[in-house]
């Protein structure tokens, strides 16, 4: 591969507030009327990271080098080819997988879709059923509910990890064709317990498909997987990518009609972002011994943090989690408006509260949990956040509760 | 059967309306009404919105309160949750004698 890696990261990232930057430098616009006064800090890298310097390299080196259709034999087409499949080869190294197991698709989402309902076919002689834990990614439900006869939501604990015995049992039970189950959780970053899953699934003939979309690059490899996908955004690589692998013994029918193109799933694959996926995943990985601990004491002391505030929830399990994932409810306050003070003071952060969604439902990944789903704030340090990013935004939490608080006539609650 | 006032009957000394009105505010009005009401007062919540349902039981959790029961009926849940004597904050009460019944309707 061709690539140049940037270092200097950790000051190299968007998140310094020292720095005389703006979103733009992470490649998001600056809004009309809302332009920031002070450097802002994007704490909301739980799902789609800020593009990586050395994502953003390979991205303008790949314009020029991988334009062509990579399956033309002669000298464009090649480079082009060479440029895809040296992608493949980087990302199946830092997944643990083999390099013909590797492929694109054009989200994270179609790579669900494409992982379920191709399984869902291969397996239709031995079952229809599909096994999920109740707090997957919707992709997972949606493609479940959708091409499944039957689906087994199981259960998770308050900590939003799943029932183990209850996935087994429901994994083990005549007519299970596919069990679902997320390496971690993304919305609270508690970790499942995908070794005890796969080995349960590989004994019962079930494939299993992990949806690695909140750890891949963040955290360690899953352990076992039979189907297995990820998500680029959450590396720092551009839009329009998703990764979907399958164990070369796994038996798996593309759902859709017959195409010619070089992946499982129709669609060309835009392999600038193809490269700036595997360059930004290989530059987080040889990172990820500094910076996962790094990240995990500063979500400690988030946690801790937000947990001093008066009625306020820290949810999630507080040891065995992603390391950069910090999730909280405020009693008696409006998600949104909080996401609002917490912008104007200069932090992005996310939120799982329904009036936040477009659905206008609360996450449920929340409701599985039985905790609070108001006035909830997901925090994603990006690889390489600033120590004063994190404590600048911890003390503007309790004031920023407490305005919302009483703009609800909700403080003497 | 008038489906305008089948909560008239049910067995709550208040009924709180929060139809209509979107999250955090059914919980905000059932605070509201739990600080003005004796320990061991029953409330009635009714609400339309879909996070109210986990919302209240997690609120009553954190104060200590007794949910009693959820009841969907249809856009409308109705929560009853019984007064806890004892601050904000304490461990929830038991089940509430004569408590635990379906509202009327």
């Amino acid at each position: 591969m061709n690539h140049v890696m940037t270092d200097g990261l950790v000051n190299d990232t968007p998140s310094s507030r020292t720095a005389a930057e703006t979103r733009s430098a992470d490649g998001r616009p600056v809004e009309p009327g809302h332009a920031p006064t002070t450097a802002r800090d994007y704490l909301d890298a739980a799902a789609v990271a800020p593009l990586h310097p050395a994502a953003r390299e390979a991205l303008l080196a790949a314009l020029d080098d991988g334009w062509a259709d990579p399956r033309r034999l002669h000298r464009e087409g090649s480079q082009a080819r060479l440029l895809l499949d040296g992608a493949r080869e980087a990302i199946a190294a830092a997944i643990g997988a083999r390099t013909p197991e590797v492929g694109f698709t054009g989200s994270h989402v179609l790579a669900v879709h494409a992982a379920v309902l191709g399984t869902l076919r291969a397996r239709r002689r031995a079952g229809t059923t599909a096994v999920t834990s109740a707090v997957e990614h919707s992709a997972v439900l949606n493609a479940t509910a959708y091409g499944a006869t039957d689906v087994v939501p199981v259960p998770v604990d308050t900590r939003g990890r799943v029932d183990l015995d209850a996935f087994i049992g429901a994994v083990q039970s005549y007519g299970t064709a596919i069990a679902c189950l997320q390496s971690a959780n993304g919305e609270v970053g508690t970790r499942q317990p995908i070794e005890a899953a796969a080995e349960a699934a590989t004994a019962a003939g079930v494939p299993l498909l992990v949806d690695a979309a909140a750890s891949i690059g963040h955290d360690a490899p899953p352990a076992a997987w039979d189907l297995l996908v990820a998500d680029p955004r959450a590396w720092g690589a551009p839009a329009g990518l998703g990764v979907f692998a399958i164990r070369e013994r796994t038996r798996w029918l593309a759902a859709g009609p017959e195409h010619d193109g070089l992946e499982r799933v129709a669609g060309e694959v835009f392999i600038p972002a193809a490269l700036a996926a595997a360059v930004s995943l290989e530059a987080v990985t040889a990172e990820r011994e500094r910076e996962a601990p790094r990240r995990r004491r500063l979500v400690a002391e988030l946690r801790a943090a937000a947990a001093a505030v008066p009625d306020v929830e820290v949810v999630g399990d507080p040891d065995d989690r992603l390391p950069h994932v910090a999730t909280f409810s405020c009693l008696f306050v409006d998600g949104e408006v909080l996401v609002g003070e917490l912008d104007r003071a200069g932090y992005a952060v996310g939120s799982g509260s329904a009036c936040t969604a477009a659905s206008l439902r609360p996450s449920h990944v929340l409701a599985a949990m039985g905790v609070l789903t108001h006035g909830n704030v997901r925090v994603g340090l990006p690889v390489g956040v600033s120590e004063e990013a994190v404590r600048g935004f911890c003390a503007a939490l309790p004031g920023a509760v407490a305005r919302v608080r009483s703009m609800l006539g909700a403080s003497d609650l | 059967m008038s489906d305008g006032d089948w909560w008239a009957n049910a067995d709550a000394d208040v009924t709180v309306d929060a139809t209509g009105l979107r999250c955090p505010l059914p919980v905000i009005r059932l605070a509201a009404a739990a600080r003005d009401c004796p320990p061991g007062h029953v409330i009635m919540l009714l609400s339309t919105d879909p996070a109210a349902g986990p919302d209240v039981a997690a609120w009553c959790r954190m104060r200590g309160h007794a949910l009693l029961a959820q009841e969907d009926r249809g856009p409308v849940l109705a929560s009853r949750v019984r007064v806890s004597g004892t601050p904000a904050g304490a461990a929830p009460s038991g089940p509430a004698p004569g408590g635990g019944g379906t509202p009327a309707g």
